[in-house]
């Protein structure tokens, strides 16, 4: 069975040049200049399947963006090896690039001074489109993105949200079966960004295209991603679902109760209290010390309540808990 | 079902993975060749410059002025000696024409690896190693500089002048000797830009020492080589072959004594400096390092 994507021990070494501050280190880095050695990945190992969607988190400077650059045949690693779709990225890059669509959410593949439909033009002559499929693919990007109204606009007058939505079609009108997203939400109002993954979620199911995806937007990762591999320091630290996350950093449930009484927590053993205001509890607690139903009962033998819900901690708590817990 | 996953691509089917793309026009068309391509490309850029008009033409004529000027010393100091090292004006003329037709050609089509440094720092080349062309293709049909046509000129004017001094513009068989010496010139000067693009690969301010080379050489060359010492004349032959775009071929023609192929073939060192360059080059592209996200 092939892989779609399989990466080993990818390691990436930047060497950062130092400079002194003031004239006399501008000289002296002149003359004798200082490298640091920057461990862009450290050996990271991961492999794919056809139709997987996944999310890569970390902190800036993780090696996120290095690895996709690594699997865009863009950059090419100092050690460990990688294949996408049976080649190695960097060796066969024309090849490799033309069944795949990249988006850089800071970087436009689209020409800033033209219009948009003339962006599509070239790219369809850059890819060697066949002109009636690219036609009818086209046709059918425009509609579900809703470009309509944008194609005759230079790219430059684009709102973000429009030329991300431009960017997207731009990236895969030559049908890849493969597509990177590079922090695609940055910087988006709400609506964009729904949009953005709901269009995200069709085509990967529809279409079954492969998706990685990097961000910071943890929103993201929840609504598209069932699996998610965090990367910091240039090493692979989880890879797995949410659930599996949240279970490696806490398994504290929280309970929001709305009171129609006073209550002292402290009569609620293996609780703590999150925050509080004016009636409303917000209970943080582990399940497996005192389970959510006894909880729930011992309370509302206390006071009487209105209200209640429980949930598990958000992912951006849980996410920052989890880099807490790895750098000392 | 499992909500993240495709419908139907990872049951093993038989077949790569990803399929070869779909929308792909197998029989390469030839409107989609590179030449196609690559003038499609530099259309955005013809009218992104025509859009304005009168800067273009305000430049253009600047160029032809300021570089007509330099010519004028050049007169002034055989209106002095006459001749130098036994070359006289007019032929110095077809020297100097060369050098700027070549030069001229050089800096119009190759201003995108002239300027190469640009897409390292802003990480734009990024984009370009996302298609699935060429990359020298690419960076070629970012931008073709049209006020070059003022140097251009200039090198025309002054070559013509030459030419018909010494009584030599009525031979097609000349002018077609020193056409291929100018594209051969084209071909050196374009592989000193691809030089100094490679270099961009390591530090992020394409060296100047290149540029020394490049502009020096422009001005070196514009007289026969054989009026400098021999270490520069040895430079100039051997390591960045100028001497191969006018110095070669004129020879044989104003002196006689060179076997006629010694014209004919000299040009071709600019094409293998170039083929040496684009080598170097490829080189550098796989230490490219991006920049942050």
């Amino acid at each position: 069975m092939t892989c779609a994507i399989r990466a080993e021990e990818l390691r990436k070494t930047f060497r950062v040049r130092e400079t002194a501050s003031g004239l006399g280190g501008t000289l002296r880095s002149l003359l004798r200049p200082r490298y640091r050695e920057v461990h862009a990945l450290a050996g990271v190992s991961f492999a794919l399947e056809p139709g997987e969607m996944v999310g890569f988190i970390g902190p800036n400077g993780a090696g996120k963006s290095t690895t996709i650059k690594i699997l865009s045949g863009i950059l090419v690693p100092d050690g460990g090896t990688c294949t996408v779709g049976g080649l190695v990225p960097w060796e066969r890059r024309v090849e490799h690039v033309a069944r795949l669509g990249v988006v850089f959410g800071q970087r436009t593949q689209l020409w800033w001074d033209l219009p948009v439909t003339e962006s599509f033009d070239l790219l369809a002559d850059i890819y060697r489109l066949d002109r009636a499929r690219a036609a009818r693919r086209r046709q059918e990007l425009v509609g579900r993105l809703d470009l309509g109204p944008l194609l005759d606009v230079p790219v430059r007058q684009l709102s973000l949200g429009q030329r991300m939505r431009c960017e997207l079609a731009a990236a895969l009108l030559h049908e890849p079966g493969l597509l990177f997203l590079d922090e695609p939400t940055i910087g988006l109002d709400a609506p964009a960004k729904l949009a953005i993954r709901e269009f995200l979620r069709s085509l990967n199911r529809e279409q079954g295209v492969t998706v990685i995806l990097t961000t910071h937007d943890l929103d993201d990762v929840e609504a598209l991603c069932r699996r998610l591999v965090v990367i910091h320091h240039g090493r692979l630290l989880f890879d797995g679902d949410l659930d599996g996350l949240r279970a490696r950093v806490t398994s504290e449930r929280r309970l929001t109760v709305d009171l129609d009484g006073d209550l002292d927590p402290a009569r609620l053993p293996g609780v703590t209290v999150v925050a509080r205001e004016g009636r409303r509890l917000v209970l943080a607690f582990d399940p497996a010390t005192v389970s959510a139903p006894e909880l729930i009962a011992r309370l509302a033998a206390l006071a009487p309540v209105r209200d209640l819900t429980v949930e598990a901690p958000p992912i951006e708590e849980i996410v920052a808990g989890f880099y807490r817990g790895l750098d000392p | 079902m499992d909500p993240a996953r495709g419908t139907d691509r990872h049951d093993g089917g038989s077949g790569p993975w990803p399929p070869p793309m779909a929308g792909r026009n197998d029989g390469s068309a030839p409107r989609q060749g590179a030449f196609h391509l690559y003038w499609r490309l530099v259309a955005i850029s013809i009218r992104a410059q025509a859009q304005y008009p009168g800067s273009l033409l305000l430049l253009s004529a600047g160029h032809l002025v300021v570089t007509l000027l330099e010519f004028l010393g050049v007169w002034a100091l055989f209106d002095r000696f006459r001749l130098v090292r036994g070359w006289s004006l007019a032929e110095v003329a077809l020297f100097y024409g060369l050098v700027n037709l070549s030069f001229a050609l050089a800096e119009a089509v190759g201003r995108g690896f002239d300027a190469f440094d640009r897409l390292v720092r802003t990480g734009e080349f990024d984009v370009v190693l996302l298609r699935p062309r060429s990359e020298v293709l690419l960076i070629c049909g970012q931008e073709l500089r049209l006020s070059r046509a003022g140097r251009f000129a200039q090198g025309l004017i002054i070559l013509g002048w030459g030419m018909s001094s010494l009584g030599l513009a009525g031979r097609p068989e000349v002018w077609m000797r020193l056409a291929w010496a100018v594209a051969g010139g084209t071909a050196l000067f374009c592989g000193l830009f691809v030089l100094q693009a490679t270099i961009a690969f390591w530090t992020v301010n394409s060296l100047e020492v290149v540029n020394t080379v490049t502009y020096g050489g422009v001005e070196t060359a514009q007289f026969p080589i054989d009026i400098y010492p021999s270490a520069v004349r040895a430079f100039f032959t051997w390591v960045v072959p100028l001497a191969s775009l006018n110095y070669l071929p004129l020879r044989g023609l104003l002196r006689g004594g060179d076997p006629g192929w010694v014209g004919w073939a000299a040009p071709l060192a600019g094409f293998l400096f170039l083929a040496v360059s684009l080598r170097l080059w490829r080189f550098g592209v796989r230490h490219y390092t991006s920049t942050g996200s």
